[in-house]
């Protein structure tokens, strides 16, 4: 799409604190208005990474990025401090897998909504409180005038996490960042959330980037989906496209290695060996090692990301 | 007679295979609610609230619900990690801990646990080879036999011993540390194993290599799991029987086949139905369950599960049903006023 709204461009990550690694090496991707894009992959992957990094929430003293952020016409990586408040949590906002810790334990949940609404929008503290109140509502939260006196220790996981979505979303943001958002719960409480999330997505018609290693969470909620390997993205496309005729020989392990209920009686599919220590990438194509398919070229020639109709991928033998 | 069945670590098999290797029955463990200096009675958390059931020799029993429904704390109260209120363990014909019965000792032996955090359970100033070897010599195995043991085991897991063997915890990856907890579990040679959300934390690709390891374990070894875990896929590729738990308590238990195909409990159904389908085209668009599992501090009378069922009865909050076989299907089990008819095959 032409005028995207996020466009990420060949973002390079590399931490060099107590441990080194390559968080991302050369990552790209566009979403557009509206859209709602999966960041699918293990850990380490740099799913969460990718995330942290649109905020720019990692400290810069030991953090080296390259490349380029641009947001709704902004770079992003050259923003002043003061602008980058404006940034986040305005325009786009996070939210955690675990919400127990992304609160602040000493305010009710109702003083940190409307925190948020006095700084960003200047509101004053009873029309703060109406739009926290509201906010809560929306998010189906029962009882809201009981929960926005509440604690946070006070919310069940869920409440929680639906309390969580509401601080993000009481600024109308854009841009909506979902780390790993239904990890920490429960499959009857996950499918609420997830379901509430698509719903308040085509209420406000912001976009969405979702990371999970859940492929049955990712396929609920998405239009696209990317599939993230060691740092760079090995296969974008729609979701239906990944999930049905995936072209690279890692989402097809994924997949295959994912339990179902055909899968009972019979060994389960595995991709063979561990992901690569991020500290030494290997040099070609970092899934090489792993690969069944690999072969000389694999070893040394790093494959870019190349289109077909439906998907991207970046393979010098995919496989249909 | 060979050294092998001379060692403290031979166990043997008692009561033929008919015999479950454990039955557990009426299992109570209420944990005291403190809420204030003088408000110092009256609030129990009921963890798990008369759990019986047995496990047959050599087959997998599925431990399902959410968070909060009392399967961990049920995995402890077997392997005594914490002491029940009330309630009888047999551990193949032995009651244990009891007079005339096996003695906990003993009964540790042939009953090992691998737990969700694989960081979390393992010494962290032990080498893995260290760690694995520990237990078999405080059970009285010469050292030099119970390292030999160690190294073959973790060979076995998949971790070879000239690269692994002297390397500590930090220095693996999760799904290489929970092949650690496993080969340490098997150092003692059990009978029983419990598996607590073992694969819980692990990456799906390394979660599959992890299943299939311990497929193969139990078919060489003879092993019975207690596979403990909310996901419900994986539950369905492990189990032979499966038991699902709401609020301390069993709400239906069956072979697995019947509970995924013929539920008959509401909570089951809706366990079901909340799994995110694969296929874009059948996306959930109805949320089976509304709320949150409610609070296991002093539940409501009647059937538990009340307050979320969308087919609950006037009976159904004042009389708690009982486990009651489901028509004349043999083992299938559920504690429902409702009797619901089994939903037509998919």
């Amino acid at each position: 799409m032409s005028n995207a709204l996020l466009q990420v461009k060949d973002l390079h990550v590399q931490f060099n604190g107590q441990r080194k690694g390559q968080a991302l090496s050369g990552l790209n991707f566009e979403v557009a208005a509206g859209e709602v894009l999966t960041l699918l992959g293990e850990s380490g992957s740099g799913k969460s990474v990718t995330l942290r990094t649109l905020l720019r929430l990692h400290p810069e003293k030991n953090t080296l990025i390259k490349g380029e952020i641009i947001f709704d016409g902004q770079d992003i990586l050259s923003l002043n401090p003061k602008a980058i408040n404006q940034y986040r949590g305005r325009k786009v906002s996070m939210i955690f897998q675990e919400p127990g810790l992304a609160f602040d334990p000493v305010y009710t949940i109702g003083q940190q909504l409307t925190e948020v609404l006095r700084t960003h929008e200047q509101l004053d503290a009873s029309a703060a409180q109406i739009r926290a109140l509201d906010m809560l509502e929306r998010v189906q939260i029962p009882q809201a005038r009981k929960r926005f006196n509440a604690y946070p220790h006070e919310l069940s996981g869920g409440m929680r996490q639906r309390a969580m979505i509401a601080l993000a979303l009481v600024c109308k943001p854009q841009l909506l960042l979902a780390d790993e958002p239904t990890t920490a719960l429960d499959a009857s409480v996950q499918i609420q959330i997830l379901l509430l999330l698509r719903e308040l997505q085509k209420e406000t018609g912001m976009s969405v980037i979702f990371v999970t290693h859940d492929i049955g969470a990712a396929v609920e909620v998405s239009d696209r989906i990317a599939v993230m390997y060691a740092g760079r993205i090995v296969e974008i496309g729609k979701a239906v496209d990944i999930v049905s005729k995936p072209l690279h020989p890692y989402t097809q392990g994924l997949l295959a290695s994912t339990v179902r209920h055909e899968n009972r009686g019979s060994p389960l599919v595995t991709i063979t060996g561990s992901p690569p220590n991020l500290a030494h990438l290997p040099k070609g194509c970092s899934f090489a090692p792993r690969c069944l398919r690999a072969q000389v070229n694999c070893l040394s020639e790093q494959p870019e990301l190349a289109s077909t109709d439906s998907t991207s991928f970046a393979c010098w033998y995919p496989n249909s | 007679m060979s050294q092998e069945t001379t060692t403290p670590l031979n166990t043997q098999d008692r009561g033929g295979p008919a015999q479950p290797i454990l039955v557990v029955n009426n299992l109570k463990k209420y944990f005291p609610v403190r809420s204030g200096l003088f408000a110092r009675e009256g609030k129990f958390v009921h963890a798990v609230d008369n759990v019986s059931f047995s496990v047959a020799k050599g087959k997998t029993l599925g431990i399902v619900g959410e968070s909060g429904c009392g399967k961990s704390t049920t995995a402890k109260l077997i392997a005594r990690l914490i002491n029940p209120d009330s309630g009888k363990m047999v551990f193949d014909g032995d009651g244990v801990a009891e007079y005339g019965g096996i003695a906990l000792k003993e009964f540790r032996k042939n009953l090992q646990m691998v737990f969700q955090d694989s960081f979390a359970s393992l010494n962290p100033r032990l080498t893995i080879e260290q760690t694995t070897a520990y237990g078999p010599t405080v059970h009285g195995v010469s050292r030099a036999q119970a390292f030999a043991q160690a190294r073959s085991l973790l060979q076995r897991v998949g971790l070879a011993p000239e690269q692994f063997a002297t390397r500590y915890p930090h220095e693996l990856s999760g799904g290489q540390r929970q092949r650690v907890n496993i080969a340490r579990a098997l150092a003692y040679q059990p009978r029983l194993v419990i598996l607590d959300e073992a694969v819980a934390a692990l990456d799906k690709s390394v979660q599959a290599q992890v299943l299939n390891l311990l497929q193969e374990l139990k078919s060489e070894r003879q092993l019975t799991y207690l596979f403990i875990s909310h996901d419900l896929h994986v539950v369905h590729y492990m189990s032979d029987e499966v038991m699902v738990m709401y609020l301390g308590q069993v709400v239906e238990k069956g072979p697995v086949e019947r509970i995924f195909s013929h539920a008959a409990h509401p909570y089951t159904r809706a366990l079901l139905s909340a799994i995110p389908s694969m296929d874009p085209a059948k996306r959930t668009l109805k949320s089976p369950l509304e709320g949150d599992p409610p609070n296991p501090i002093n539940p409501p009378a009647g059937c538990r599960f009340q307050d979320r069922c969308p087919l609950v009865k006037d009976i159904c909050r004042s009389v708690s049903p009982m486990l009651a076989p489901v028509g004349v299907v043999y083992d299938h089990t559920v504690a429902c006023h409702l009797n619901l008819e089994p939903p037509p095959h998919e």
